[in-house]
């Protein structure tokens, strides 16, 4: 393996060569993908007007910096939480399956989401705080509910979707009841969606994003080496419960702060972190390439959703279900090969 | 068998028919129960005495068929489930939870969007169609382990239901009128043509009754079965039939209902462990009592019109998943 040593004054960061590669290719595709959502809509620019607009000239001002640049920005951002949540729960449940849409936290997050539409006013901030307690809570109940002597990995998974059916049946009795206006916010927000997103709903979700990301980025070196077995963690000094906790928290910010602007987008989480594992020939499960593929794989999806029934605008929701789904067969089919 | 096996058989007897009679508890109060709450002593006289008025027209043709049609619908899934949970020696077996109602939904749903089910005929054959693909494709990618089986059924609920969201979204003309069957439901089905359905539902019941003493064998593992001199793969494929069957044509009634398949055989093999025949004669009875019951839960659970019958049932359906789980998710798995 090539390990390049990048150096800066007196800190050093030995990098395998391969992971350095795939990260600026990744960075350049997210920075295209990018560029054809700024260019993209019922009217196309052209890239340089587009890029013209971005520094404020030009007549596609408005439409570039305020329409589609938001949406742009946070398909990057939230698929690369979505990337690094995955990679988290996949990490600690040791399961390629164990993936925060599989298990129901994004359905326990949008019922805190709902709770706050249909008992408050549902403003930016009750939806966050109300959506990360929901995530957190239906975290809380699958780990209770599938701690049995050690957790295993996919019973862990099963506890989960039984526990995701439980609050996806809670959700639609909330929605029946809510009134009709609520109920059809709801609705379409339930298919996942970053139509409408501007600028004003996303200062707390990236706050709080930012924060996370750079959190388990500091945390990432301890993470691997919990995943080399719990003896080598103890040995080298990881408290593990501690890291853990900590790891699940941050992930389940990570989820419920999506989930709370633009509702569940099942999959990403789930299939950014395996195949930026596979990419990058990595031990244990990765997370700058997880989160670098989740962006990519938001933002493909979104421009995907935008442009299949052009003008009219899909759910991002519906096209990451649909590739996504098929991607775990075909995940179950490999193992069942490989077994 | 011994004397205690007699004694054994008519307590067995009589537990059936006290269950049948729960049952019948069941449907006269869910005739009862609704937005027009119908005493049963008039709910009775509806039946037996009919006079013209609003409560007895409500009963005669809304409550009862509507009764009818639960106790088909929760009979075929509860059986479907046990035939599938006796076959796969899988606890967590179960048509709704490995995909094949919603493969048995979704191709209906598309067929009819496309003009293709415009008789009960036609949705019966399109719901079977999906069932059987769906059945094949998810025993293909998760045969190894039963929850594995479990995953590749959820995967395949997901893809579909991404898929109709998508198309529903698409085209919503077309979809409108079958968006009913996206989520399970017996509200407004009773007006429709359910004698068909209703007729395979009987004969595919029929014919797992009868299967279950060759089932029996098959039970007690492949080798056992074969020394009894059982036709191990005659018995699969005509098992296998049959799911499909009492799963599409009961999917092609209510719409894809979860949960009923897996808690009833478990709650019957609590009442009768290691007999299969008797196994099928108590999903029978209890499927029916339990879809019932959840049809009365979504009837009054909203203030105001009605809950689909497959969020109550998702709602019963997840505690007793989870409780499988523990008790049978990490040993012999």
């Amino acid at each position: 393996m090539t390990v390049v040593v990048l150096r800066a004054g007196r800190r050093s960061l030995a990098v395998e060569r391969r992971t350095v590669t795939l990260s600026t290719v990744l960075v350049l595709m997210m920075l295209g993908l990018a560029l054809v959502g700024l260019c993209h809509g019922p009217s196309w620019a052209t890239p340089g007007e587009a890029l013209a607009a971005l520094v404020g000239t030009g007549d596609l001002e408005v439409v570039v910096r305020d329409w589609r640049l938001p949406r742009v920005l946070a398909a990057s951002a939230f698929g690369a939480a979505l990337g690094v949540a995955g990679a988290i729960f996949q990490n600690v449940t040791r399961n390629p399956m164990g993936s925060p849409d599989v298990m129901g936290l994004d359905a326990g997050a949008y019922t805190g989401a709902l709770i706050a539409l249909t008992l408050w006013s549902g403003t930016a901030g009750q939806l966050a705080l109300t959506s990360v307690l929901g995530g957190l809570l239906v975290a809380a109940a699958i780990s209770l509910l599938s701690m049995d002597g050690g957790l295993s990995g996919l019973r862990l998974v099963v506890v989960g979707i039984a526990v995701n059916a439980i609050v996806g049946a809670v959700n639609s009795w909330i929605v029946l009841r809510a009134q009709l206006d609520v109920a059809i916010a709801a609705v379409g927000w339930n298919a996942g969606s970053l139509n409408g997103v501007d600028w004003t709903d996303l200062p707390i979700p990236f706050t709080v994003v930012a924060g996370a990301l750079l959190l388990m980025a500091t945390l990432s070196h301890a993470m691997h080496q919990a995943a080399l077995g719990d003896a080598v963690a103890v040995t080298t000094g990881v408290g593990l419960d501690r890291l853990r906790l900590l790891m699940v928290l941050l992930g389940v910010a990570c989820t419920a702060t999506v989930t709370a602007v633009a509702g569940p987008i099942p999959f990403i989480a789930l299939a950014a972190p395996q195949i930026g594992r596979r990419l990058a020939r990595a031990p244990g499960v990765p997370l700058l390439p997880a989160a670098l593929i989740g962006a990519v794989l938001f933002q493909g999806a979104d421009l995907a959703a935008q442009m299949l029934l052009a003008p009219v605008s899909l759910p991002v929701g519906v096209v990451t279900t649909a590739i996504g789904g098929c991607y775990l067969i075909w995940l179950l089919a490999q193992e069942v090969r490989r077994a | 068998m011994t004397g205690d096996g007699r004694r054994s058989l008519a307590t067995s007897v009589a537990a059936l028919v006290a269950g049948i009679a729960v049952l019948v508890a069941v449907a006269v109060a869910g005739i009862g129960v609704g937005a027009q709450a119908v005493p049963p002593v008039e709910a009775v006289r509806a039946l037996v005495a009919y006079d013209g008025s609003a409560d007895h027209m409500i009963v005669r043709d809304v409550r009862v068929p509507r009764a009818f049609l639960g106790m088909a619908v929760g009979a075929a899934l509860a059986v479907s489930g046990a035939l599938i949970q006796t076959l796969s020696r899988n606890p967590l077996a179960e048509p709704g939870i490995l995909g094949v109602t919603m493969g048995a939904g979704f191709v209906m749903t598309v067929g009819g969007a496309l003009g293709l089910a415009v008789t009960s005929a036609g949705e019966l054959m399109l719901s079977g169609i999906g069932a059987v693909l769906a059945t094949c494709l998810v025993y293909a990618v998760g045969r190894s382990s039963p929850l594995r089986l479990v995953l590749a059924g959820v995967a395949l609920s997901a893809v579909l239901s991404g898929i109709s969201l998508g198309m529903r979204l698409m085209l919503p003309d077309v979809f409108d009128r079958y968006r009913f069957w996206s989520v399970g439901s017996l509200a407004g089905r009773e007006q429709s043509a359910v004698a068909l359905p209703v007729t395979v539902i009987v004969l595919a019941l029929v014919g797992a009754l009868l299967l279950g003493r060759a089932l029996n064998a098959v039970a007690l593992g492949e080798t056992v079965a074969r020394t009894l001199g059982a036709d191990v793969v005659r018995i699969r494929c005509a098992a296998l039939v049959l799911i499909t069957v009492l799963t599409g044509a009961a999917t092609a009634l209510a719409g894809p209902i979860l949960f009923v398949g897996l808690i009833v055989p478990h709650v019957a093999r609590r009442i009768v462990p290691d007999s299969v025949p008797w196994l099928m004669a108590w999903a029978l009875v209890l499927g029916p009592i339990m879809l019932l019951v959840a049809d009365m839960l979504s009837r009054v659970l909203l203030p105001t019109g009605e809950m689909p019958v497959a969020i109550v049932t998702a709602f019963l359906g997840g505690p007793a998943l989870i409780w499988a789980v523990r008790r049978y998710g990490t040993r012999a798995l």
